[in-house]
């Protein structure tokens, strides 16, 4: 067992939590939250210059070869630093759905253009009715010759207002909730028949409303097997739940932080709050929910690309569920510890809180993960 | 022991019911009923409705314009208020400047003030926290000194819940700064919001919404008039104002009509493919905190039960910490489980009430506070007393510690 980074894994930290400190102070980041698009365009250069958005993808299409473990590093200094750019929707999420089922053709024609910056992709999979079930699809893909005709309305799709491609999922056979009969494709933002709406988020980010209308692409469009995507998709988002449990990880350290900071320099009754004892025991619970959630973004990381489907997806759930318990308590004990200045805008710590509550939201919130473990197999089982 | 209500509280009890139901304008009704921000002029609006009523104040000694109802019906006044649901009059006039002016009040300012407070001529805020002084409340700086027939005013107050409409402030100053223990040296004062050398500015709280205000004091002249009771004695006025709330504080009714929308909106999304109301894990996480309620509620009435027999009115009381931490725990558990409720939808940030149902696809407009509420409910376990405040009182004040 080890669980320390080698030389490059804490080189490319170094270098990306030198690029966030240095450019991404809170004030700067308010900034870009308030204009458009909504996050910085300039950044988004920086990521490129460094290899960021070339990392997981594989050297053979001009990619960093970066695993699990790299994507971590880069998603908790995200998190450190709450970024807005789209880099997990685009690289992690879009990009898992390339590396794991697209053509080399689409590979060699999509991927060097993630990688300079040029192309940003959005997932497009909740519906009205999903919820938080992946082969909950009622979006359609007709066959039509060669091609599909793809119907149907997506909704929160993360950053899905900037997207130049949106990966798609939508049903080639079987009933709503089947599943098998879901396909992956790859569609253009700008394709006759997409319809876009883009709104901000709770947490600063971006999303949108997406509307399919009778729109058609070819067969090069299809992402892996058109009438059985479902374990791509399920394989897809597994990844990107360790990154989003990385990246909460990275803001609940940093409200840790924060508050111990705070309790240092704030005074009360003639000294300073961290010397009430149960102001200390509070931080003290927030330290261990931190260790607790950060062990289980590690399980995650490591097994998120663990062949045997059913014990991936049990640890997934399980870090996605500890993280969520662990983000909820660091986040509600961080505002209730700096009192007042916690409730307001000025102040970090609440725009981490957001951010932390918003990432149990997406890809299933720890109710719901709990309830996948609950009704599996034990979780520890030799 | 007897857990019923008297024939009398029953009538009267729909007496109330109907009333609200009757008398609350539909579009004041909807905003509370999705849980949406209620505004100034919904609030003069409910406010006046009452006040024709002669309910507006109905705590009051019947001579300032109450109704002399005990406090069991003082209670369910206030819970049928909050279940139907209708806005709260405004706190700081009707429930903490008014009971201070009438029982500490000279007979010019009580004149003045309390008609105009009842019907919400004048809009108050209070002014007690600042900067450097929170739950250390005593420790305050802003500083009132006597010149002639004015007090100089010069500091600042913090967190001060819309100021922003305020005609007039109620706030703690510091008259002597010599005092022996720093809480004998506060003066409670009223200051008219037009006076020259305030300045009101905006804070914006985690979820966008501005409720809360800075407001600075630059040489403000204020009238000796002013001074509410005696120089130097304003620290007991505060400590009446804060304990005087216990009929209130625990806002059962808001819990239980958050509590019966939550079960109503649960079955109409799904988890599974059924009614999220039907799955196990939703439905023991909302019977567990109608639990936590239903024994809050009974804490509740024994307090009010037992200020019934002891024709106890506004005695500070360490039991109200129960009721405030207990209340702001379960409101605050309100807002996890709509949470748990509108799933993927807690993301969109929706602007006011925009009606997203219009628009292309999706989320159900519902769904639009649930997000801001949660991060903003968090302020209940830090206003009006932290819990952790609230705690070392019980343990001070009734467990001797
Ligand atoms: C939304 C909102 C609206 C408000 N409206 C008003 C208003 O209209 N008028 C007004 O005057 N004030 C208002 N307040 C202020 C409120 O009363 C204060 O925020 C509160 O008293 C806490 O003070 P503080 O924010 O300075 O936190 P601090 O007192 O600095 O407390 C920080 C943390 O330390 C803890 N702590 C402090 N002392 C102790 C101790 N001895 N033992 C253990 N823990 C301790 C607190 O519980 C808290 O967790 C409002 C606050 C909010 C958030």
């Amino acid at each position: 067992m080890d669980f320390d980074l080698n030389d490059e894994q804490r080189l490319l930290k170094e270098s990306v939590e030198r690029l966030t400190t240095d450019r991404y102070a809170f004030e700067t980041r308010g900034k870009v939250m308030a204009a458009e698009p909504g996050w910085s365009a300039q950044m988004w250069g920086q990521y490129a210059e460094l290899g960021l958005l070339a990392l997981p993808f594989s050297s053979d299409h001009g990619g960093m070869d970066g695993g699990p473990v790299e994507t971590m590093i880069v998603m908790e200094a995200f998190g450190k630093a709450l970024t807005l750019e789209p880099f997990f929707t685009t690289v992690v999420l879009s990009g898992g759905f390339l590396r794991h089922g697209a053509s080399d053709d689409q590979k060699a024609a999509l991927i060097p253009q993630i990688a300079d910056g040029s192309l940003k992709l959005a997932f497009a999979q909740t519906e009205k009715q999903s919820r938080y079930d992946l082969f909950d699809v009622a979006a359609t893909a007709r066959r039509d010759g060669d091609g599909f005709v793809i119907d149907g309305a997506k909704s929160v799709v993360l950053h899905g207002d900037s997207a130049g491609k949106f990966i798609v999922t939508a049903r080639t056979g079987g009933e709503r909730r089947y599943k098998g009969g879901i396909g992956v494709f790859i569609v253009d933002a700008d394709a006759s028949g997409v319809s876009r709406r883009g709104y901000r988020t709770q947490d600063g980010h971006r999303a949108a409303e997406v509307l399919f209308e009778s729109v058609r692409v070819g067969a090069d469009a299809v992402v892996g097997d058109p009438d059985d995507g479902f374990p791509l998709v399920e394989r897809v988002v597994d990844e990107a739940i360790a990154a989003l449990c990385a990246e909460a990880v990275g803001a609940m350290e940093r409200m840790h932080e924060l508050t111990v900071d705070y309790l240092k320099v704030r005074k009360q009754f003639g000294v300073p709050i961290g010397k009430f004892q149960v102001l200390q025991h509070a931080a003290a619970d927030m330290f261990v929910a931190l260790e607790q959630a950060r062990s289980m973004t590690m399980l995650a990381t490591m097994m998120c690309q663990d062949e045997d489907a059913a014990a991936r997806r049990s640890a997934l759930s399980a870090a996605k569920v500890q993280v969520g318990k662990s983000g909820k308590f660091v986040g509600e004990t961080a505002i209730q510890l700096h009192g007042g200045v916690g409730m307001t805008m000025e102040f970090p710590v609440g725009h981490y809180f957001k951010r932390t509550t918003m990432i149990d939201a997406t890809f299933g919130n720890a109710e719901h993960h709990l309830a996948r473990i609950a009704g599996g197999a034990s979780l520890i089982a030799a | 022991m007897d857990l019923t209500f008297t024939p009398e509280e029953i009538a009267f009890r729909d007496e109330v019911r109907t009333f609200f139901r009757e008398a609350l304008p539909a579009d004041i009704h909807k905003k509370m009923a999705e849980g949406h921000h209620v505004g100034k002029e919904d609030i003069v609006t409910w406010q006046r409705i009452l006040n024709e009523k002669g309910w507006a104040v109905p705590h009051w000694p019947v001579e300032h314009g109450g109704t002399g109802w005990g406090p069991m019906k003082q209670y369910i006044f206030q819970e049928e208020m909050q279940r139907t649901p209708a806005p709260s009059p405004l706190q700081f006039g009707v429930f903490m400047v008014g009971p201070v002016i009438y029982t500490f009040g000279n007979d010019a300012q009580k004149a003045q003030f309390l008609p105009r407070i009842a019907n919400i001529d004048d809009w108050w805020c209070q002014g007690f926290s600042e900067p450097g002084s929170g739950s250390d409340l005593a420790s305050l700086r802003t500083s009132a000194k006597r010149n002639g027939d004015h007090f100089v005013v010069n500091g600042q107050k913090t967190w001060t819940t819309l100021a922003q409409y305020a005609d007039w402030i109620f706030c703690l100053v510091r008259t002597n700064p010599e005092a022996e223990k720093k809480q004998q040296g506060i003066s409670f004062v009223l200051i008219d919001m037009k006076t020259p050398g305030i300045d009101v500015r905006p804070i914006q709280t985690i979820d966008g919404g501005h409720e809360v205000n800075e407001v600075f004091f630059d040489d403000v002249r204020v009238p000796v008039e002013n001074l509410v009771g005696e120089e130097n004695r304003g620290w007991d006025y505060a400590k009446f104002l804060l304990g005087n709330e216990r009929t209130n504080i625990a806002r059962v009714g808001v819990s239980k009509q958050r509590l019966e929308r939550i079960r109503a909106l649960a079955a109409q999304v799904s988890e599974n493919d059924r009614p999220l109301i039907e799955a196990p894990w939703f439905r023991e996480k909302l019977a567990a905190t109608e639990i936590e309620l239903k024994a809050l509620e009974m804490t509740q009435l024994r307090v009010v039960a037992a200020d019934a027999k002891r024709g106890n009115k506004g005695q500070p009381d360490p039991a109200s910490s129960i009721l405030k931490i207990k209340g702001s725990q379960i409101q605050q558990a309100t807002t996890d489980l709509l949470m748990d409720v509108v799933g993927p939808f807690a993301l969109p940030f929706q602007e006011g009430e925009d009606d997203f149902s219009n628009e292309m696809p999706i989320a159900p407009v519902w769904a639009g506070p649930a997000a801001p509420t949660y991060f903003n409910w968090r302020k209940i376990s830090i206003y009006g007393g932290s819990n952790e405040i609230q705690k070392n009182i019980i343990a001070k004040a009734i467990l001797g510690l």
